[in-house]
């Protein structure tokens, strides 16, 4: 095991925003906004709940870890950093030319990164794959998937969501990133969702639903999957985009533009760090 | 085709118990024999492709050697996007496999006509594309991908396809088969038309004197560069064929070969126009309307350019 130091996840997700805070203004980066919401549902997964060793990036028997939503690449790769996967000075060449850190989801050369994203819809069934195999084989691996609410518009999510309760994959969880925003507006104004729990419910999943910024919360739930044995579990994070940053909070164009100078110098600074 | 495919199957699991085969609910009264073998191994995922693929990269990059089996343009086109980001991107050694390429399903109207899939599959990197011309073809391709550490996709006619090889030929990824011999003019084959191409060149040599020679062009990615060379400049003339668009297929990967030559050679592609029929009919019908094959050989034979 490679020492790992930070002292909790609250300190975790606020190292994952400074990041990509950082990264999203280097690389002139959409999706800021993005990372922000889901900064607290990852330091909890890899300050505590994710059975990893960045010392064995490939162990078989590891959780495997699916950011479906790709567009939020610079925070995943920011906690892999700060987890030990690779040095946390790699960052800065986020989105560089020559670089193995593209702003979605890359595998190749990137330790921790499970699988590679993007697109979005792809990433459940994938993860129903690997849960799969984790379950004929007998294996401790749980999967842990990433979705973001917009991502809910794709068949192929429900349809992965149809199989994985099918086949009774309990060491399958699936967290809705829920921020209410996509591309083009607010979800109620662009494809409504609710009532998303349950649909997930009635697809045959055990569902919990909190909000995703409370670290005691989401910790509690992750540490008790499954939230049924022999169902598939997820969490509807109720989330806000831009999160942690006052200017950003819940502002569609967030999704879209970097922070110039001043803004970076303004939201670190409401982080508690400098530039 | 599929009967040869889901016997050697059921050989390679028996012997690799890291072989899995998904189905995307199709295969009703052929992959029950590996089902009923392999139940741990098999996965009926029903009618969802995306979700077919995605299970499969999750399940191979999990470390399982899956093949996918479907019809038709189900497990290509429906879910290309999934292969190639899923399958592709992430390197991942899944096998996609498709029963009834080209017309095999003739009467069943144009959905289920396999007729882009081979140039839209062999531009996806590392991807390697067969179409085996036989039964004999399909199980040794079967085993032929086995050892792949990147994607394939083998495209397979339907059932009781003629045996073209009497005896098994050598079969290597990225060789083509040489079946019949002759100085005049090669016809390059792909897919389970080869049955097709070699009564053609009994034809022609029986009504023309035009002897043939007759290449099983099985993988056409990798493509036998060096088979396609010898051809034009050994028999002057090539005619590529294959139940597919004659864009992006064989006749196009060929034609790629050849125009890289700094000598002309006289060339022809019989393939599916480029347009929409709304009549349909059996194989052999379907077939028809692409021409007929004696004929443009002769044409092509006919011209001076050379």
């Amino acid at each position: 095991m490679i020492a790992y130091s930070i002292p909790s996840s609250t300190e975790l997700a606020r190292r994952i925003r400074c990041h990509a805070l950082r990264m999203a203004h280097h690389a002139r980066a959409s999706h800021i906004g993005s990372c922000l919401s889901c900064a607290d549902v990852l330091a909890v997964l890899y300050h505590e709940v994710l059975r990893v060793d960045p010392g064995r990036p490939d162990w078989p028997d590891r959780d495997r870890f699916i950011l479906s939503k790709g567009h939020a690449a610079a925070a995943l790769y920011a906690v892999l950093a700060e987890r030990g996967f690779f040095p946390v000075s790699r960052l800065s060449t986020f989105g560089d030319d020559g670089t193995q850190l593209a702003t979605h989801v890359a595998r190749h050369g990137v330790p921790g990164v499970d699988f590679a994203t993007g697109s979005l819809g792809h990433g459940l069934s994938v993860g129903a794959g690997m849960a799969l195999a984790g379950q004929r084989d007998g294996r401790p691996t749980r999967v842990f998937v990433l979705l973001s609410d917009g991502e809910c518009d794709e068949g192929s999510t429900w349809e992965a969501a149809l199989f994985a309760a099918h086949h009774g994959l309990d060491n399958l969880v699936a967290i809705v990133d829920y921020n209410k925003i996509q591309s083009f507006g607010r979800v109620s104004e662009v494809l409504g969702l609710e009532p998303l729990a349950d649909k997930w419910q009635s697809f045959g999943w055990a569902v919990r639903e909190l909000d995703g910024h409370e670290h005691t919360h989401i910790s509690g739930a992750l540490r008790a999957v499954p939230f049924t044995p022999g169902r598939p579990s997820v969490l509807v994070a109720h989330t806000i985009k831009g999160k942690g940053v006052s200017f950003m909070e819940d502002q569609l164009l967030w999704h879209y533009r970097s922070p110039d100078d001043a803004q970076l110098a303004a939201a670190l600074s409401e982080l508690g760090e400098s530039t | 085709m599929r009967t040869a495919f889901v016997q050697t199957l059921c050989e390679l699991a028996a012997a690799d118990e890291r072989v899995w085969l998904l189905t995307g609910d199709l295969g009703f009264s052929v992959l029950e024999i590996f089902r009923d073998r392999f139940p741990q191994r098999f996965v009926n995922v029903g009618v969802a492709e995306q979700n077919l693929i995605g299970v499969a990269a999750g399940l191979a990059s999990s470390g399982k050697l899956v093949f996918v089996y479907s019809i038709a343009n189900f497990p290509t086109l429906r879910c290309l996007e999934q292969i190639r980001n899923d399958v592709c991107y992430n390197e991942l050694p899944v096998k996609i496999v498709a029963v009834g390429g080209g017309f095999a399903y003739g009467p069943q109207g144009y959905t289920h006509h396999g007729l882009e899939d081979l140039a839209i599959l062999r531009t996806l990197p590392n991807m390697t594309v067969l179409a085996p011309g036989d039964p004999v073809e399909a199980e040794l391709a079967t085993r032929a991908v086995m050892p792949l550490s990147g994607p394939c996709y083998l495209r397979l006619g339907k059932a009781r396809e003629p045996v073209v090889h009497a005896v098994r030929p050598p079969f290597t990824i990225g060789r083509a088969i040489l079946l019949r011999d002759g100085p005049d003019v090669t016809l390059i084959s792909t897919g389970a038309v080869l049955g097709y191409v070699l009564r053609t060149a009994e034809t022609l040599a029986e009504q023309y004197g035009i002897n043939a020679r007759v290449l099983s062009m099985h993988t056409l990615k990798p493509l036998d560069e060096e088979a396609v060379q010898r051809a034009a400049t050994e028999t002057g003339a090539v005619v590529t064929v294959e139940e597919h668009s004659v864009i992006g297929g064989l006749g196009s990967a060929v034609a790629d070969v050849l125009a890289a030559r700094a000598t002309s050679v006289r060339f022809a592609k019989y393939g599916v126009p480029d347009r929409l029929w709304h009549q349909t009919g059996s194989p052999e019908y379907l077939r028809g309307l692409c021409g007929d094959l004696v004929a443009v050989v002769r044409e092509l034979l006919a011209k001076n350019d050379r």
